[in-house]
């Protein structure tokens, strides 16, 4: 329920539940998502996309689509200028330009079914549809790979013939090349002590394979990007993106063009979850707006946005986990390997570094590989490689408290990460809130509660990401009126102009509903990263809280006028101004900001932030199932999310973010998978076969906030929605262990596998 | 390109008449025709509740509808459910509840949840999770929905 007072919080604002600013337009259809442009003497653009996984494009002839009545434009790869290897930080992923242009339209050969390989704007869809239909393409088909371990085989068909492995020894950095010509684009290794000899020592030691199929985002909004490239050279995209200034590089180093003269427009985002921050039309839609002279929109539909965007990886793993009797961890050993899809750039680095977090450990071997399959290149999935990793770990730590006959988060409080510990990455822990989430679990109803009844389980399981700082830009500007205004760079996914607005109505002492706040386009804002990594609320924040001061100093300066002293003399508080030479002195902020011009002149500021005290942030979840083990469906019985928010900024967005990364996990566990065909064709491209949650498939998802303040925010704010859906899927797959005694370890665990996995038990 | 047909209907209380080609879909000439774009498309194919939109009293999903089809009767779209000055008790109950994130699925859960509850202002949660399974929402985990849905009831109630 949303309220504009929360007696828990210790601020006025930072931590209520207002009406979002933005919501209106939602509720009522007038908001304008990027679908939804029309631009006048627009055309509409359509992708042809190729039938194979893998295949070398021998030949494309245009010419006949391009004679069909209708048909204004059709591009192909050589419209496209040369683009030279560069590697760049984009967002959560790392990628290359070359490769990100070849990705818009492939270059000599198409990697997976879907790759984009021509393009065409017609005067409506259908013709430009009918046209697809007329481009001939002579491919020579070549066997594709299709999981890690069949691209790592003994003589695999090479998806890129001059790829070979690196050795990468953090995340985010290229590594150094091995030279070996392969399909893992890359290795990460971390380790610490002496693993091999503390197993030896152990009194239990628990090892088990895993393997998960790909999976979407499943944002309901397709892709879309309308582009116009005016005749002075100027080029503007308009499009649902989380983030405008990496789609602005990226479009101007795949068509050589400055950054100045490339302008991005973020339109209102209908779901990104990491998957909106790559452009996957707007070059195409750019070179078909340069050859017709007029806008052109392009929109996938959904097979298109399944096929053509980027999910996130499948994989193979392997955890081995041991203990001694007392419930100590002796060592864990993780071995995973993650489809990066096409293109290298899985997020198995973040997987590696992040799913030992929850416990300290003295010895540890963590593996990571990147390996290329003839499938869509994967793009982030809110906590990009971590809830899989943390499927390996936790389910296996569950079955190690289950054989030393601990209870499951008792043994997780045994081996605790606390401030201070180091992180397998070799990073230390700031403050951080692991052992409050799981004494939170301990306390809570839902834990205390037995669970009764035939084929019934409960499963816990923590998780923990990083967080993104990241840079932003916020500009704030005083109103005649003591009303402000707040324009930042950051796209506004779920009510992040809101959870900024409050931060800044906290330092004035006013109310966020005198505040309007707007998401800046890349002409009229400073460079800001994209709204992803948990980031927007914490660092724009940041940004939005340094511009709101400067602001203030300058109206102590105006104070300090009126009253003949000196600015260092005039404080802020309680909404006024005081000076504290002279109590008699005070003026409200709204009776300044109507002063402003005869002082001075008008009142802005920006700022930009880069944070480097990035609260990380851990969830633990417990759920209870039911197995009908008649026909293998799992129903969930009750789900509990924890997580250490930080200070909450608006409350009930973060229930909700909690609430819908967990339902994600959910689906993830229990029905959601790319199935393919072995000539690699995804079998289920809609959402009738892939099957997310509906409101029949879920009770309620209660939360409970953990606020361990984040000492790196003003306000103690943390990042809040990527966490939510790593817990997950170990945590249902510890309730169906429980509720049936059988361990999957392949997803999703569908009726089918439940099935055959209680044969298999007989 | 077969020739235009001429569509004669009402939506939202105004009489309208488009031209259409015949393989044009409901929502389509909603959106790119008639600029109407409260209406959202997320598949397609019957398989989200996006584009639910009510035809003559009961909702259908617009993308599986024939534009052709719709002569001669009335079509109700989320831009008419609010008045002027005044959100429908669903409306204002998704706001209060913040029962959405991005707000793309919301015109479609609005028309459906506005169907049920003129029905049934007092269906229970097990009513509504059932009516509302053909609208999908990817960022909330319908929580915050249902209990939208459910306090919309009081209210249509007079409670
Ligand atoms: S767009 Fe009609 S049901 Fe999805
Ligand atoms: S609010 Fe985003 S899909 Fe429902």
């Amino acid at each position: 329920m949303t309220s504009t007072s929360n007696p828990k919080s210790k601020y006025n604002v930072v931590g209520t539940s207002p009406i979002r600013h933005d919501v209106l337009g939602r509720v009522t259809g007038k908001a304008k998502y990027g679908v939804d442009l029309r631009l006048t003497g627009m055309l509409f653009g359509k992708t042809l996309r190729s039938p194979h996984a893998h295949a070398r494009i021998r030949k494309i002839d245009t010419s006949k689509a391009e004679a069909h009545p209708g048909v204004r434009a059709v591009v192909t790869t050589s419209d496209m200028p040369i683009v030279n290897d560069e590697v760049a930080d984009f967002g959560e992923t790392m990628a290359n330009y070359r490769l990100l242009a070849e990705l818009c339209l492939a270059n000599g050969k198409v990697l997976y079914k879907g790759h984009a390989v021509a393009a065409v704007a017609a005067d409506d869809i259908h013709i430009a549809e009918e046209a697809l239909d007329l481009i001939e393409v002579e491919y020579e088909v070549l066997p594709p790979v299709l999981t890690v371990q069949q691209a790592m085989a003994e003589g695999a068909p090479l998806l890129h013939e001059v790829m070979t492995t690196r050795d990468v020894a953090a995340r985010f950095t290229r590594g150094t090349d091995t030279g070996v010509a392969s399909n893992i684009a890359s290795r990460i290794v971390f380790q610490g002590g002496d693993p091999e000899a503390a197993f030896k020592n152990s009194d239990v030691v628990v090892e088990r394979e895993f393997n998960t199929k790909m999976v979407h985002q499943g944002y309901i909004e397709p892709h879309n990007e309308t582009a116009f490239w005016a005749p002075d050279g100027h080029l503007t995209i308009w499009t649902s993106t989380q983030g405008a200034f990496g789609v602005r590089t990226q479009i101007s180093k795949t068509l050589g063009l400055p950054e100045a003269h490339v302008k991005v427009i973020p339109m209102e985002v209908g779901g990104g979850f990491g998957g909106k921050i790559r452009s996957y039309m707007g070059p195409t839609a750019a070179l078909l707006s340069k050859k017709t002279g007029r806008p052109v929109k392009i929109v996938m539909n959904r097979k298109e946005v399944f096929e053509s965007s980027g999910p996130t990886s499948g994989s193979n793993m392997r955890a081995k986990i041991g203990a001694n009797k007392d419930g100590k961890i002796t060592a864990a050993e993780v071995y995973l390997a993650y489809e990066a899809g096409a293109y290298p750039g899985s997020p198995v680095a973040a997987g590696a570094s992040t799913c030992l977090s929850p416990y300290n450990l003295e010895n540890f071997f963590v593996e990571g590989l990147d390996v290329v399959v003839n499938k869509p290149q994967v793009s982030a999935y809110r906590a990009p490689g971590s809830p899989g990793a943390a499927l390996a770990v936790e389910t296996v730590i569950d079955e190690v408290a289950e054989k030393l006959g601990i209870d499951p988060i008792d043994f997780r409080l045994k081996n605790a990460t606390k401030e201070g510990d180091r992180q397998v990455s070799g990073v230390v822990f700031p403050r951080i809130g692991c052992v409050e989430v799981e004494e939170a679990i301990k306390n809570s109803d839902h834990y205390n509660t037995p669970l009764e009844g035939k084929n019934r389980g409960r499963g816990t399981a923590m998780g923990w990401w990083f967080n993104g700082g990241n840079a932003s830009t916020a500009m704030v500007t005083v109103n005649s009126d003591g009303t402000v205004g707040l324009v930042t760079g950051s796209v506004d996914l779920a009510g992040t102009r809101t959870a900024i607005s409050m931060q800044v109505a906290e330092v004035l002492g006013i109310t966020p509903d005198e505040i309007y706040p707007s998401v800046g386009d890349t002409d009229s804002i400073g460079w800001t990263g994209p709204s992803g990594g948990s980031r927007t609320t914490f660092s724009t924040g940041i940004a939005a809280i340094q511009a709101t001061n400067l602001v203030l100093d300058e109206m102590k300066k105006r104070a300090a006028l009126l009253w003949e002293t000196q600015p260092d003399d005039v404080t802020f508080e309680n909404n006024s101004f005081i000076s504290n030479k002279n109590s008699e002195d005070t003026i409200s902020f709204k009776d300044l900001a109507g002063k402003l011009m005869g002082t001075g002149g008008p009142v802005s500021a920006s700022s930009t932030s880069n944070p480097t005290q990035v609260g990380s942030a851990f969830g633990g979840h417990i759920c209870d199932v039911e197995v009908d083990t008649d026909t293998g469906k799992v129903t969930v019985l009750r789900y509990t999310a924890l997580q250490d928010v930080g200070q909450a900024a608006h409350q009930s967005y973060c229930e909700s973010q909690v609430q819908g990364g967990a339902v994600q996990g959910i689906g993830w566990a229990l029905n959601e998978e790319y199935y393919y065909t072995d000539d690699g064709t995804m079998a289920n491209s809609t959402f009738l076969d892939y099957r997310m949650p509906t409101t029949l498939d879920l009770p309620m998802i209660d939360t409970i906030l953990v606020e361990v303040p984040n000492p790196g925010h003003p306000f103690g704010i943390r990042g809040v929605g990527e966490v939510p859906i790593v817990p997950p899927l170990a945590a249902v797959a510890n309730a169906i262990a429980d509720a049936i005694g059988v361990r999957l370890t392949e997803l999703p665990m569908n009726p089918g596998s439940i099935l055959a996995a209680l044969k298999d038990k007989k | 390109m077969a020739d235009k047909i001429h569509v004669k209907t009402n939506i939202n209380g105004n009489d309208i008449d488009f031209l259409c080609e015949p393989r044009q879909s409901l929502l389509e000439v909603l959106r790119d025709n008639l600029d109407m774009t409260g209406t959202k498309e997320g598949c397609g194919d019957g398989n989200c509740g996006a584009c639910t939109v009510f035809l003559d009293g009961r909702i259908v999903d617009s993308c599986l509808v024939l534009a052709v089809e719709v002569d001669g009767k009335s079509v109700s779209t989320i831009e008419g459910v609010a008045d002027v000055d005044k959100l429908h008790p669903v409306q204002e109950a998704f706001l209060e509840h913040a029962a959405l994130q991005c707000g793309i699925c919301t015109p479609g859960f609005i028309m459906a949840s506005k169907a049920l509850l003129e029905r049934e202002p007092d269906a229970d949660e097990g009513r509504i999770r059932l009516w509302l399974a053909g609208n999908l929402c990817r960022c909330t985990g319908y929580d915050k929905i249902i209990r939208a849905v459910q306090s919309a009831g009081e209210t249509m109630q007079g409670n």
